[in-house]
C-alpha cells in the first residue's frame, strides 16, 4: 500500500491541471489558503452554514471548510481567483461591482461563486429561485437587496 | 478547526469496504458526503483513526426504477433527488423535500443515505419515507437485509443499522395512481422544528388520508388518530373535522422544550402543519 501519510491528488484548479500531495485529513480550505496561498476563500462559521468558504467543485458549490482536500482528486475546482480572465472581471463579478453589492466584502467570494454556479445551470432564474439558491450564503452587511439586484441584472 | 489525523481508505467495491471495516473495527467509520461526519470530527465529538470513503464504490450512485420501486443508491445526494426527472415526475413531493434540505452546498454533497444513517431527530426525510412505505437495504459481513423505514430510525442518532453495516439502497414503492403526497416543514434554524407528511387517496368514493409527523419525538410518529378521524371525509368537508383532529393529535405529541422552540410552540406548529399538509395533499385551498 502507498504511503498513507499523504495522498497524491490531481485536479484542475481554475483551469490549470495540478498534482499535489496532501494529508488525508487536510481540509480543502486550509489546502487552498495555506498551501496554495489562495486567500480569497474565507472561513467564517466553519460549520457549513454561512457560505464564505464556497468554492466550485465540478461546477457545484461546496463548503471548503467541511470538505477534504483529498476529495478534489480527479475534479475541477474553481475559486474566486479563477473567475477573472486576463484582468477582466467575470460578468458576475462586474455586476456585483456595478450594483455595489458588497460592503466589507467577506461574503462576496462565496456569493459570487454561488451565483456563478446558479447561472451556469439556470441562466434565467426567478427572484424566488435566486433567493432559494443563495439562502445558504449569509451577508451581515448589505441586507441582501443590492446582491439581489446584482444577480437579477444578469438574468 | 482542523481535523485530528486519520487515514483515508478509498475502496472501489462493497466487499473491500466491508473488509476494511472488519479490519479496523470501531476505529473506523464509513464516509460519504461528510457533511455531518466532518463536522462531528472537527468538533471532536467523534474520533476515528480510519475513514472508509464510499464515494468510489462502483454502482453506489445508482438512481433508477426497478420494477415498482425507486432505488436510491448510497451516493445519491439531496441535490440529485431534487432535480432528477425520475423523482420530479414520480414523487414530486419527495423532490421538493430534497430541494429544501439545508443549503445548496449541503444538498450538493450530502447524501440521503448519510442523512438516514446519522439519524438527526430533526431530519426531513424519515417522516415522508415512512409515509411512502420505503425500506432500506443494509449490507454487513453476513450479507444483506432489508429494514422497513418505520423500523430503521430507533431514536436520536440511533438506527437499526449495525456499525459495520453499509446502507446500500433506499427503496421507495412507486405510488399508485390517484395517491397524492405532500410534505410540509417549518422552523427557524438549519433543521425544521416540525415536519408533516400527508397522503390523500380517493378510492371509489372513499377518501383515505395518511399522516406521519417528523422532528417531534425520537422517531417519526404515525398519526393514526388523525387518519381515523378523516377516513371517508371528502376533501370539501375537511374543514369540519380536520382542525379538531389536528389539535387533538398535536396535544398528545411528545414535544419537549429545546432550541427549536418550547413544547407548546411545537404542538401549535404541529396542529397548523398537519392541517396544511392534509389540505395540500387533497388539493384543497388552505394548504398554504
Ligand atoms: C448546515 C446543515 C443544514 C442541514 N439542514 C438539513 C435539513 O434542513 N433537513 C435535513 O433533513 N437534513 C439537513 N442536514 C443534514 C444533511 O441532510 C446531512 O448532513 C447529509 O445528508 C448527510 O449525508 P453525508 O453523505 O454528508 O453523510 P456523512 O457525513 O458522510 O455521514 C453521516 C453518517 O452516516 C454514516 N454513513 C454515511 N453513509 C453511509 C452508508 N451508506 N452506510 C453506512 N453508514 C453511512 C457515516 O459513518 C456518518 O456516521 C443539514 C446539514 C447541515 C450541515
Ligand atoms: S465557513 Fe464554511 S460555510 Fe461558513
Ligand atoms: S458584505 Fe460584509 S458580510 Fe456581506
Amino acid at each position: 500500500m502507498a504511503d498513507l501519510a499523504s495522498l497524491d491528488i490531481s485536479f484542475t484548479l481554475n483551469g490549470a491541471p495540478q498534482t499535489h500531495s496532501v494529508a488525508p485529513f487536510a481540509l480543502l480550505i486550509d489546502f487552498l489558503r495555506d498551501d496554495l496561498a489562495l486567500k480569497g476563500t474565507k472561513r467564517s462559521c466553519d460549520v457549513q452554514v454561512c457560505g464564505a468558504c464556497t468554492v466550485l467543485v465540478d461546477g457545484l458549490p461546496v463548503s471548503s471548510c467541511t470538505s477534504l482536500a483529498a476529495d478534489i482528486d480527479g475534479k475541477s475546482v474553481v475559486t474566486i481567483e479563477g473567475l477573472a480572465e486576463h484582468g477582466k472581471l467575470s460578468p458576475v463579478q462586474q455586476a456585483f461591482v456595478d450594483h455595489a453589492a458588497m460592503q466589507c466584502g467577506f461574503c462576496t467570494p462565496g456569493m459570487v461563486l454561488a451565483t456563478t454556479a446558479l447561472l451556469e445551470r439556470h441562466p434565467h432564474p426567478t427572484e424566488q429561485e435566486i433567493r432559494h439558491y443563495l439562502r445558504g450564503n449569509i451577508c451581515r452587511c448589505t441586507g441582501y437587496i443590492k446582491i439581489l439586484e446584482a444577480v437579477k441584472s444578469l438574468v | 478547526m482542523r481535523l485530528a489525523p486519520f487515514q483515508l481508505h478509498r475502496p472501489t467495491e462493497l466487499h473491500a469496504a466491508l473488509a476494511l471495516r472488519a479490519q479496523f473495527g470501531d476505529d473506523s467509520a464509513y464516509y460519504a458526503g461528510g457533511t455531518e461526519l466532518l463536522l462531528a470530527l472537527k468538533a471532536r465529538v467523534l474520533r476515528y483513526e480510519h475513514l472508509i470513503d464510499l464515494k468510489r464504490i462502483v454502482g453506489f450512485d445508482r438512481l433508477a426504477r426497478d420494477g415498482n420501486d425507486l432505488v436510491i443508491g448510497p451516493l445519491v445526494t439531496h441535490l440529485r433527488l431534487a432535480t432528477d426527472p425520475l423523482i420530479r415526475e414520480s414523487l414530486p413531493a419527495y423532490a421538493r423535500l430534497s430541494d429544501n434540505v439545508g443549503n445548496i452546498r449541503v444538498r450538493a454533497s450530502g447524501t440521503l443515505a448519510g442523512n438516514l444513517c446519522f439519524s438527526e431527530p430533526h431530519a426531513d426525510p424519515p417522516a415522508l419515507l415512512c409515509l411512502l412505505g420505503a425500506s432500506v437495504t443494509v449490507h454487513g459481513p453476513n450479507g444483506e437485509r432489508s429494514v422497513p423505514m418505520a423500523e430503521f430510525i430507533l431514536g436520536p442518532f440511533t438506527t437499526a443499522r449495525a456499525d459495520d453495516e453499509i446502507l446500500t439502497a433506499i427503496r421507495i414503492p412507486l405510488p399508485t395512481a390517484g395517491e397524492q403526497f405532500c410534505y410540509r416543514s417549518f422552523g427557524h434554524l438549519e433543521y425544521p422544528a416540525v415536519g408533516v407528511a400527508a397522503a390523500y387517496q380517493s378510492q371509489a368514493g372513499a377518501p383515505r388520508y395518511r399522516v406521519w409527523i417528523g422532528c417531534i419525538g425520537d422517531n417519526p410518529i404515525h398519526a393514526e388518530p388523525v387518519e381515523a378521524a378523516l377516513a371517508g371525509v371528502p376533501p370539501q368537508a375537511l374543514s369540519d373535522v380536520l382542525p379538531q383532529a389536528a389539535e387533538a393529535m398535536a396535544a398528545e405529541l411528545p414535544a419537549t422544550d429545546d432550541i427549536y422552540g418550547s413544547a407548546d410552540y411545537k404542538r401549535h406548529l404541529a396542529a397548523v402543519f398537519i392541517g396544511r399538509a392534509v389540505l395540500e395533499s387533497a388539493g384543497m385551498p388552505g394548504g398554504r
